[in-house]
Parts: structure tokens; C-alpha cells; sequence
């Protein structure tokens, strides 16, 4: 016989055929044993959470539990909103307000971070956008929060002002029920 | 080294099994005839006390599983009981705790033996390989482990950690969320991690048959890093390798019992008797010690390079540290294995060396601690590129810039030739 190399024969196709088969199907029965990992029903149905905030004075912060992370609630006083105004965008590492019930692309102004119409009220998670540690309140060199983990330091806005962290304390979404109850997701 | 079989069946009941299952053969292959290099120094038992101790580990953790309860509300208690209430409990989780700390100590003389004796050399580089994948295992085992007590070190060693692979671009998150199972770490991600802490050193016994075998066909390395030549430079490895290393197995066990005994919480923290707080991190939170270097260089990356921003930049950084040892057989360029006979590498060794603790040092201290008039975080920088370089530059250059000394013919005239002398004096 020569030994030319034949042209592919229905027999070859017959083998790929079946390759190709196998690995569908080896993929098909392994996407349910990885996909099993990702939340499940009961995490995905967390409902809404509804907040009380009628008791929270000025300088005063609530924390409260939402999808098994914090988010703290916080009556600014003046000075704080007065602190907020006043940085200019420039100086702000993360230049995007990070809010979930603004546009995507808002400017991180102080305005953008407050509630709709309360500027002094701030509701945002508070989970470093570093490594996910809880950052402590009223403290850090810019008046708001510092994260113990790596060193990162938010203003009283909640925006990331130095350290490893790149972004923002993120805002969920969220919306005033009456003037002094507030619902979170 | 693998050569034939010495193995002769004596007894009829021997012979029977011989000629249908020659189990008995290759055990007397592996562990009785097997020749073992003459001048082999204590740092060769390393690999006996680790496989020891991963039985040690192995055990006491099947029994500790059967008083854990593996859910957020009872875990921390369920531990508790076992100190309290198990017949034993105190002793066996001490010992599965500390025998974490002593397998990484284990394991870390182990690597530098093969680092200075260059036991990565051809033809180990598969086992030098298989050696890594154990290692990456072991992490994630010790890992997992800790996050079982669901104590403050536990719950926040989880979240971050976890959070490294939010740090790679589009697939980061939904790789994260497959991980922890949801928004954040909760009962759905200790319940996985209980499985998979069972899991994985079932998968290390299996490399690590993988690893005895391909050590049994290149051959164990030796201090003079020369290869066997004849039969004069080899002893059986029992009654000479076995005993050897059980006197040393001993010793370290000592070693291991002091800590369990006098010292059980020395090497812990004590932020993880504090039952898990999904509010509060606490302001120390530090990893394990037997992380601390690599710690040291994912925090010394606090600058971007162009789009790698810094979090990414010390997540790549640390996985790099460890990756790179994988590719060591390769950056090596060097024809000469023993650094007994390589003057300038012998420097750059110990200079690894002493960095690699001192990084251990950073990974423990605050990243603006003040070490010698230099925040502790350029320290760390300075460190990690040194670290980087030993593998990537000194390495590499070395083959080819430097001047090994004489190497002996064989392993037996460098034993004669060494008693000779002695007998001079």
C-alpha cells in the first residue's frame, strides 16, 4: 500500500463524531456538580430589609444586616456634610459616586453619596472594597472610616481617600417608605 | 536507580501471592532493598517526618470530624466541646492544630534541603513539580482548617482571602460568589469548606505516591549532589535509611509534643477564641504563620503598574511567589546541583534564606511600623524583589558568571577521602 496520507473516510468522521460526543456530555454532567457552589434559592430570595430610622440623631450611626453584610446607616452632622462638600473630585481616588440608585457613570460628589433630598443621611455597605474587612466607624485621618485589615482610609462620605483599596464604600440600592423608614435592597 | 527486583518469595504462602499479586515485591522494592546514597545528612529524614505527619493529621482529623458539627450557629461550640467534653478532645485538637504548624515547618526545611542541594535538578524536576502541587494543597487544607472553628480569624482569614479573586478583572466576582456560595461568607461557605478540608488530603496521599515514586526512579539526590555510581555508594534503605529516619521522627515528635503540652496556643491566635462576628473585624487580624511571607509580599504591592491596579498587582505578586518554584529547573542554568560547591550561590542562598524569615517578620508587624528608620512596608518591597530576583535573575546568571569548585569521583571517595584525613590528624 502507499503510503500517502488517505483523505479523511466517513470511518474518521465517525470517531471524531463520537469525541466530540463524549466531551459534550462529560461537560453537560459537570456544569451541575460546579453550578451546585453558587447560591442557592434561599440566598438568592433574601428579601428587602425594612430600617427604622426615626431614633438616629445627628452623629449618630446605625448598623443593620443585609445579605450577610453590614450596612450602616449614618445622620451626618453638618460638619461632616460641610467636609463632604468641600473636596474637590480631583483629590478623590475613585472618581465614581459608586451608587446603585444614581447613574452608573455619577461623579462621586457628596450630593451623588447622600440620599435624594437628606443630605445628611448616608446609607452605604460597609465592606472595604479592598479584601471585604469591615472598616471602623469615626475614625481614620479623614473623619470617616478606617479599615483595621490593610489600612485603608474613607472620608465622610464614604469614599476611599488612601490606601489599597480602589473604590468607594459601595451603595446599595435603596429607598425612603416614609421620612423615617428606609428600605434596603 | 529503580533497578531490578532483589525480591525472592520464600515461603509457600509467599510464593502463592507472588503469582497473583506482588504487593509484597514492590513493598520490598520501595522500602526494604531500595539503595539509599551512603553520606545522606539528617535534613533527608524531612521526608519520612512529613509523611508521618500527614498521617498524624489524617487521623486526628477523621476523629475530630466526629464530634464537629460543620454549621455557623454550632461550629464554634461544637469545638468548644470537643476541649470540654470529648473523652480526649483537649489533646487530639491540640495536636491536629499544632500539627498544621509543624507540617509547614516540616515542609519548609524540606523545600530549602532541595533548594540548597539542588534536588529541583534534572532528572527530579516531575518530583521537584509534584513537590509544588503538595505544597499548593497543603494551603489550601491549612486554610480551609482554620475557617472550621468559625472564630474571628476564621470568619475574616475567609473573607479575605476569598476576596483575592475578586481582584481579577470580569471573571474576579463570579468566581468568588461560586466560592462562598453568596453575598459573603456564611453557613453555605463553611459547610463546602468542611468537605473540601476532608477532601484534599486524600488528593495529597495521592500526590505524594505520585512524588515516593518518582523519587524511586531518579533516585534520591545527596548532600554531594554527584550521582550514584556503583553499589559502594548506596546502603539499603532498611535497616540504615528506616532507622534513621524513626530516630528523627522521634525527635520531632518531641519537638511536637512540647508545643502541644506546654505551648498549644503559642503559634495560634487569639482573636479565633472569639466566636465568628460578620460586624466587627478585629484590628489585628493577622494570617497564620506559616502564610506570613506571603502575606508580607501581596501587601507590599500597594502601587499600581499601568492597568494592574495594586490590588490585583499583590494578588498576581503572591500567586507569582509560588508559582515561580515551579519553573525553578528551568531558571537554574547551572550544571552543578550541591551548593557545597557553588561559592557564590552558597551567598545567595543564605541571603534567600534570611529573607524569606524576614518576610515572615513584615507579614506580622503593620505595613507603617518603623523597622530601622524605614516604614515596614518598603522593607517589604525591597524584600519581595530580592525574592523575585534570587529565581529570576541571580539564578539564571549564576550558571554562567560562576566558577563551581571541584566535584569528588564518587560518593565513596568522598567518604574514604574524608575519613582518610580524619584519621591523619
Amino acid at each position: 500500500m502507499a503510503e500517502t496520507p488517505a483523505e479523511p473516510t466517513r470511518r474518521d468522521f465517525l470517531l471524531h463524531a463520537a469525541g466530540a460526543f463524549g466531551v459534550v456530555g462529560v461537560a453537560a454532567a459537570a456544569w451541575p456538580f460546579i453550578d451546585q457552589m453558587n447560591p442557592d434559592a434561599s440566598t438568592r430570595a433574601l428579601a428587602a430589609v425594612e430600617v427604622d430610622i426615626a431614633g438616629v440623631e445627628p452623629g449618630q450611626a446605625i448598623t443593620i444586616m443585609w445579605r450577610g453584610k453590614p450596612v450602616v446607616i449614618r445622620n451626618r452632622t453638618e460638619k461632616e456634610v460641610e467636609e463632604g462638600k468641600a473636596v474637590k473630585l480631583e483629590d478623590l481616588k475613585d472618581p465614581l459616586a459608586r451608587n446603585a440608585n444614581a447613574d452608573a457613570n455619577a461623579d462621586a460628589t457628596d450630593a451623588n453619596r447622600a440620599a435624594a433630598g437628606k443630605e445628611n443621611i448616608l446609607v452605604m455597605t460597609k465592606v472595604c472594597t479592598h479584601l471585604g474587612c469591615i472598616p471602623l466607624d469615626e475614625s481614620g485621618e479623614f473623619g470617616g472610616w478606617f479599615c483595621p485589615c490593610h489600612g485603608s482610609v474613607y472620608d465622610t462620605a464614604g469614599r476611599i481617600r488612601k490606601g489599597p483599596a480602589p473604590e468607594n464604600l459601595p451603595i446599595p440600592p435603596y429607598a425612603f417608605l416614609t421620612d423615617t423608614k428606609i428600605r434596603i435592597g | 536507580m529503580s533497578g531490578h527486583s532483589t525480591y525472592v518469595p520464600k515461603t509457600a504462602l509467599g510464593k502463592w501471592f507472588e503469582a497473583r499479586l506482588p504487593v509484597v515485591r514492590l513493598l520490598h522494592d520501595t522500602a526494604v532493598s531500595y539503595p539509599t546514597p551512603r553520606n545522606l545528612n539528617a535534613l533527608w529524614t524531612f521526608g519520612g517526618i512529613l509523611s508521618a505527619m500527614l498521617v498524624v493529621q489524617i487521623v486526628t482529623g477523621i476523629v475530630l470530624a466526629m464530634h464537629y458539627a460543620a454549621d455557623s450557629r454550632v461550629a464554634f461550640q461544637s469545638v468548644e466541646g470537643i476541649m470540654r467534653d470529648v473523652n480526649w478532645g483537649w489533646l487530639i485538637r491540640y495536636l491536629h492544630s499544632n500539627g498544621a504548624s509543624m507540617f509547614f515547618i516540616a515542609v519548609y526545611i524540606h523545600i530549602f534541603r532541595g533548594l540548597y542541594y539542588g534536588s529541583y535538578k534534572a532528572p527530579r524536576e516531575i518530583l521537584w513539580i509534584l513537590g509544588v502541587i503538595i505544597y499548593l494543597l497543603m494551603m489550601a487544607a491549612g486554610f480551609m482548617g482554620y475557617v472550621l472553628p468559625w472564630g474571628q480569624m476564621s470568619f475574616w482569614g475567609a473573607t479575605v482571602i476569598t476576596n483575592f479573586f475578586t481582584a481579577i478583572p470580569i471573571i474576579g466576582q463570579p468566581i468568588q460568589t461560586l466560592l462562598i456560595g453568596g453575598f459573603s461568607v456564611d453557613n453555605a461557605t463553611l459547610n463546602r469548606f468542611f468537605s473540601l478540608h476532608y477532601l484534599i488530603p486524600f488528593l495529597i496521599a495521592g500526590v505524594v505516591v505520585l512524588h515516593i515514586w518518582a523519587l524511586h526512579v531518579a533516585g534520591q539526590n545527596n548532600p554531594l549532589g554527584i550521582d550514584v555510581k556503583s553499589d559502594k555508594d548506596t546502603v539499603p534503605f532498611t535497616p540504615y535509611a528506616t532507622s534513621k529516619d524513626v530516630l528523627w521522627i522521634v525527635l520531632f515528635m518531641i519537638f511536637y509534643g512540647w508545643f502541644v503540652f506546654y505551648q498549644p496556643n503559642f503559634l495560634g491566635h487569639p482573636d479565633n477564641y472569639i466566636e465568628a462576628n460578620p460586624l466587627a473585624t478585629p484590628a489585628h487580624i493577622v494570617p497564620e504563620w506559616y502564610f506570613l511571607p506571603f502575606y508580607a509580599i501581596l501587601r507590599a504591592i500597594d502601587f499600581n503598574i499601568g492597568p494592574i491596579d495594586a490590588k490585583l498587582g499583590g494578588v498576581l505578586a503572591m500567586f507569582g511567589a509560588i508559582a515561580v518554584l515551579a519553573f525553578l529547573p528551568w531558571l537554574d542554568t547551572s550544571k552543578v546541583r550541591s551548593g557545597n560547591f557553588r561559592p557564590i550561590f552558597r551567598v545567595a542562598f543564605w541571603v534567600f534564606a534570611v529573607n524569606a524569615l524576614f518576610l515572615g517578620y513584615l507579614g506580622s508587624v503593620k505595613t507603617d511600623d518603623i523597622i530601622l528608620g524605614m516604614q515596614a512596608v518598603r522593607w517589604a518591597q525591597l524584600s519581595t524583589a530580592y525574592y523575585f530576583a534570587y529565581f529570576l535573575i541571580i539564578l539564571p546568571l549564576l550558571g554562567y558568571i560562576e566558577k563551581p569548585k571541584p566535584l569528588p569521583l564518587s560518593i565513596n571517595d568522598a567518604i574514604l577521602a574524608k575519613s582518610a584525613a580524619g584519621s591523619a590528624h
